[in-house]
Parts: C-alpha cells; structure tokens; sequence
C-alpha cells in the first residue's frame, strides 16, 4: 500500500459519527432580505469605498476620457490593456498623447522585467460584482491575464453596474460557476494591503496601491 | 539571506511561559492585539442571532465535509487531476519535503518564493529546502519579517505579532542590505515590497497553503490581503499548494458561507483583499500562470485524531485564529512558548495528534477551561471538552490509540487522585476523613510549591460546613 491508501485506509477504518447532512445553505441566503438592483450599486459602492477603492461612476461613452483625466491627474505614463479587447480597441480609437498603452499581447515570462518595472497601472473588465462586501469578480483570460490585476500599482477596472450580485454565493449560483471553473477566479476587494506590522494598516503590499472602479451604467439602463 | 528558524521543543512549556509572562514587551505587544482583534471580531458580528446561525451553518458544513472525507477526498483527487492538477499523498512530514523537493530537482530549481502556509511550517519545509541548497523565501510581510529574524510565527494570522514597528525597523537595516533604519510603516512595507517583487520574478517554484479544496469542482481556494499568495500562485513557473487532509469541502457554495465565517472570525475584517479560486494550470492560450499546478494533501497524525469522533471534532477547524485571539493564557505568554506550529487553543487540541502527547500534554493543562475558545469558534469546536479529554489521555492507566497517551502519568498523582475518588464516592469515608483534615488544620504546610510562590498558603477550615449547619441546628 502506498501513502494514499493508507491514509484512505485509515480513515476508512474510523467509527462512523453521529449523522451530518448537507446543510441547505441555499436557504440561508434565500432568507436574507431581497434588494434592488439600486440598492446593490449603493451597497457595493459604500463598501468598497470603505476598502480604500475609488469609484467613479460613468458611462459607456464617457469612460475613456474618465480614464485618461485620472491618468493624468496621478501622473501615469503607461496603462496596460487587454490582448485584442473591445475596451482596449476604444481607447486606441481615442484622440490623445499622454499615456502610452500597452498590450498584454506575449507570455508574460517573455517581459517579466517589463511588466514589473516599467508599467504604471492596468486597465481590466470585471465579469461582475458583490455588493454585500464591495468585491470585484475578475475571470482572467487570453485577452486580460491574471497579471494585469496585480502587478500594476494602479487598478483600473471596468464594470457595468447592471452585474452587481447581492453576494458571492448570488453571483455563484447566478452564473453557475460549479458547472466549469476558470483557470483562476478572482474576487478583489479592494487595494493590496497589510497589518502585519503592529497592526497599522499600509496599501500597495505586493499588489496595487490603489484600486479604482469606474462602474459603468449601461445607456438604457437605469438604477 | 534567511536564517535558518530556530525550532522550540514542545516540551519545556512552563519555562517559556514563565520567562514570557514576566517579559513586559511581549505582554505589552500580545495584550494590545488581543484587544485590537477582539474588538474588530465583535463589531462585525453586531447581530447575535446572525452570528449563531451562521456558526450552525458552519460547523455543518465542516461536519458534512468529514463524515465524507474519504470519499470527497477522492473525488477532489479526481477533479484536480482532471484540471490538471497534480495530487500527492504525504503521511509525514518528512514524505511532503521530499515531495516538494522532487518536484523543486527536477525544475532543477534553486529560489522558492512562499505564500503564508502554517502546514509548511508544520513540516518545516523551509528548512528541508535549505539543506538540499534551495532557497525558500517567506512573502506574506509578517513572515519575511519573523524569517529574516531568524524566527517562527507568534501567531497564526499574524506572525509577528510579538514585534514592535522599531524592532522591524532595526531588522531591516541590519538585515536588508542599502536600507538605513526608518520605523515608518508605510515605508518599511515599501522596503518588503520592492525586496519580494524582485524574488517573485526570479523564483522557480511558488509555494503556497490551502484554505479549503472543494471536492465538486477540484478548485484550491486562497485567501490573503497582500497579493503575496497571488504572485505565489501566478508568477513562477510551478505552484505547489500544501494543506492537511481534513481542508477539504463538498461543495463550490461552501466556501462563500465559510468564508462569511473567516475574515470576520480571524482579523475582524468583512472580507479579505483577494479571494483566489484556482483550477489548474495555464492552459495553452492563457499568458500567464504556472505551468504546472500540484496539491500534497498531508496527514500527520490527523487520521488519529479522525479515528476518534470526539477528536474528530477538531478538524473542523478553519485556521481562523480567534480561540487564541480570545484565549487569556495565549494573550498572556504569547505564541512561541507553546513551542509548536499551531499555538494557542486550537495548538493544544491539534499538537498531540502531530506531535505525540509525550511532548505536548503540558499544553492542555495551559487553560482554567474558561470557555472563551469554544463561544468564538466559528465551528463550534467544543474545546474546553477536548482539553479535559486530552488531559486524561496523558494521565491515563491503560495506553489508548493516542500516540504518547498515558506519559503524563505520576504514580503518586494518580494515587492520590484514586484516594480522591474513592472518598468522594463513600459518604462514610468522606465523613471521617474530612474530620481528620479539618481537625488537622494546623498542620497544613506554610510552604506548598507552586502555589505559595504568588498566594497564602491553602488551610482547611477548622470546622467543615456540616459542623457549622449542626451547630446552627442545635443552636449554640
């Protein structure tokens, strides 16, 4: 027998317990009161505020001359767009000089130096959001690595404020992730931090310093 | 640059925490996160009827998860492997080095970069690494300042926990080469942060902890507030995840309720920074991510303890931290005088099972059973049941399945505990011998041990309680 099936053995072995079944969590958070779209977006915002995220709120025609003035007024030179995106294609379609984008477009151990050193912030989508704890849900993929929501020391990140879920089991069941995970799912809430020294808190640990949401209404759509 | 950490035997308890307990920094720094911790649990769980449901909740799911663990163990090994994930199995610690070191030859690996895992310290994996000439690095701040100090974690959320911010400051610059001493925080994150991103980029191999593995969906849940444990997981070119058998859950929708439980139970934050689901390796279109994933699932001694359904209960545990956050022994001589990975209460329930009770029956007896663990246990552990259980382990006549069960055993101890007994259970002994002492009051001894070191020496009274009712009765 190998270490596996000793320790399967083992267990195996053991007396049975008194009797655990599934508990129905499904129904504790059926239980909790229902909200308005409206009410997420506030929920949402109050509390990812609270995590030391900047939101901004904009629109779907409006967001890239959002996102360069922010640019401008944090002195950025360098934003990190997606790989063929539809967003990074609009911002290239936009008059303006001053920063410079690039394309996540080559295996990042081909540019690792680069990528760390040289890149001022990231542009990302959010596949959707929570409101009950202000969190962002992030599905990188081919187009918007993983990387780009964490070595940037800026976050841009945009969401349409229609996909704002109550909570992280809402979004699960909502978009059925147990039928087919990512290679990584993300939930941010907010800038990188620590406490680990004498509990004082710092932003900008190992990931961005800062987080900024530039939630989106979709025209059409009201909250 | 790491020092090699410097490993406490479990055995000489009461000397670590005497010298703790008259160390006036250590007391200052544990009482004022004690407090800080507890006051931030309690202001995110304001609703009472809230908390208890979601405990239920909680410790169901934990419940569920063991009273199927075999089985969801497999299915987790089916799931991953079908992600593309590697499973291996390790009895001891000694088995998951040599695991990870395979794994780190033939990478031909040299630099580890490593996210916060207590199982790795549990096996002291840093130091397996060290000796075959790799460099394992700690990344969570908290660990790179205890490892540069050449020490273990205090605490398991918060490793340096028992360090000042000048103490961190006069660290750096002895220790970090270009870095004059600067005891601003902000500044001395920076200093970490611009050290690590360079080791995160060279490293070969990242290593990381588990906080649950969902069986349904073969997925390694992570949680953190750095990024350190994401750059673990995405930069280098190997990720290997070590956890404990028992960190398994059924389901996906499990690891949202527990973590309602987590962050709230651990630092009193409503949720951490990064919340990272991860389901396999890079796929072949995806640019980053390592390119090979592996899970060691590690049993030391946890199969003992799932072998007994009392201490079964035990591995429910979600790491959370809050039994010693509120334990007021652990907040008196702090983590490293318990002299094991896991410190505190959930340390002296969960040592013996990997450690033997030979070395570690002394820490059960570290608790006036005052509760405080088991009324904040996210998982409604009932630990106070398990101290008295583990305690009589060690004294116990006839050796039991527990490895080291009954070496705590003193033949006058237990004498005088039979004597004990014995009177208790004989109202006609009892009746004669409580006579004897009362009368012999005066011969107490003025100097009895450990007791008169800090108290007035214990007398009996003169005249026992049914002395005083009879005397009431007859009226004198």
């Amino acid at each position: 027998m190998n270490a596996r099936e000793r320790i399967l053995a083992r267990l195996r072995q053991a007396p049975a317990g008194a009797p655990a079944p599934l508990p129905d969590v499904d129904a504790w958070y059926a239980a909790a009161a229902a909200e308005d779209l409206a009410a997420r977006v506030e929920r949402f915002k109050a509390n990812i505020e609270a995590a030391h995220a900047e939101v901004h709120e904009t629109d779907e025609a409006d967001w890239p001359a959002l996102l360069f003035d922010l640019a401008a007024q944090k002195s950025l030179r360098t934003v990190l767009v997606g790989n063929g995106t539809p967003q990074a294609a609009t911002l290239r379609s936009q008059p303006q000089q001053a920063l410079k984008l690039v394309g996540y477009d080559r295996p990042a151990a081909a540019w690792r130096a680069e990528l760390f050193e040289r890149i001022d912030a990231a542009l990302t989508t959010a596949k959707s959001a929570i409101a009950a704890t202000g969190s962002l849900i992030l599905w990188p993929d081919p187009c918007e690595p993983r990387l780009m929501s964490l070595v940037p020391p800026v976050h841009f990140v945009l969401l349409d404020a229609a996909m704002i879920h109550a909570n992280l089991h809402a979004a699960m069941a909502a978009e059925n992730w147990a039928a087919g995970m990512p290679t990584n799912a993300l939930v941010i809430s907010g800038p990188s931090k620590t406490a680990d020294i004498q509990q004082t808190l710092a932003y900008g640990a190992h990931g961005p310093r800062e987080l900024i949401v530039l939630l989106c209404r979709r025209t059409g759509v009201t909250s | 640059m790491s020092a090699p950490i410097h490993f406490q035997p479990a055995t000489g308890f009461a000397d670590r925490s005497r010298a703790a307990v008259n160390d006036a920094h250590l007391r200052r720094s544990f009482r004022g996160a004690m407090d800080f911790l507890q006051a931030k649990r309690l202001a995110q769980f304001p609703d009472p009827g809230e908390l208890a449901a979601l405990r239920d909740l909680g410790e169901a799911v934990r419940r569920y998860a063991l009273a199927n663990l075999p089985k969801l163990l497999e299915q987790l090994e089916s799931k991953l492997t079908a992600n593309g994930i590697e499973v291996h199995w390790a009895e001891t610690p000694d088995e998951a080095n040599a695991i990870v070191l395979a794994i780190a030859r033939r990478h031909e690996a040299k630099r580890m970069v490593k996210g916060k895992s207590m199982v790795s310290e549990e096996v002291g994996l840093n130091h397996a690494m060290e000796a075959a000439g790799i460099e394992a690095l700690e990344t969570d701040m908290g660990e790179y300042i205890v490892q540069l100090a050449g020490e273990a974690p205090s605490h398991i959320i918060m490793p340096a926990i028992h360090k000042t911010r000048q103490q961190i400051a006069e660290l750096f610059a002895a220790k970090v080469p270009g870095v004059d001493y600067n005891d601003n925080v902000d500044a001395l994150i920076r200093i970490g942060r611009d050290v690590l991103r360079k080791k995160f980029a060279a490293a070969e191999i990242g290593l990381s902890g588990v906080n649950f593995a969902v069986a349904e969906t073969g997925t390694l849940f992570l949680v953190e507030n750095e990024g350190n444990g994401r750059m673990c997981t995405t930069v280098p070119r190997v990720h290997i995840a070590i956890t404990g058998i028992e960190k398994v859950v059924a389901k996906l929708e499990h690891v949202p309720l527990l973590n309602e439980l987590l962050p709230r139970s651990a630092t009193g934050q409503a949720v951490e920074t990064y919340q990272n689901f991860i389901s396999g390796p890079r796929k072949q279109d995806e640019l980053d991510g390592p390119d090979e994933v592996h899970l060691v699932l590690l049993d030391n001694g946890r199969t003992q303890a799932y072998g007994d359904v009392q201490l079964r209960t035990t591995l429910q545990c979600i790491r959370c931290g809050a039994c010693m956050n509120h334990c007021p022994v652990y907040a008196r001589i702090g983590g490293h005088a318990y002299g094991t990975t896991y410190p505190g209460p959930i340390g002296a329930i969960i040592s013996p099972h990997l450690l033997g009770l030979g070395a570690t029956h002394a820490l059960a007896t570290a608790s006036t059973l005052c509760g405080a663990c088991s009324e904040v246990c996210p998982v409604r552990i009932p630990i106070p049941d398990i101290l008295v259980r583990l305690r009589n382990e060690a004294q116990a006549g006839n050796a039991s399945a527990l490895r080291g069960s009954g070496t705590a055993r003193k033949p006058l101890l237990s004498a005088i505990w039979r004597g004990w007994a014995l009177t208790y259970g004989h109202p006609t002994l009892y009746r004669i011998v409580s006579w004897l002492i009362s009368r012999g009051s005066a011969l107490a001894p003025s100097n009895q041990g450990a007791w008169t070191r800090s108290r007035t020496p214990l007398k009996p009274a003169r005249r026992r309680l049914r002395d005083l009712l009879a005397a009431r009765d007859s009226g004198k």
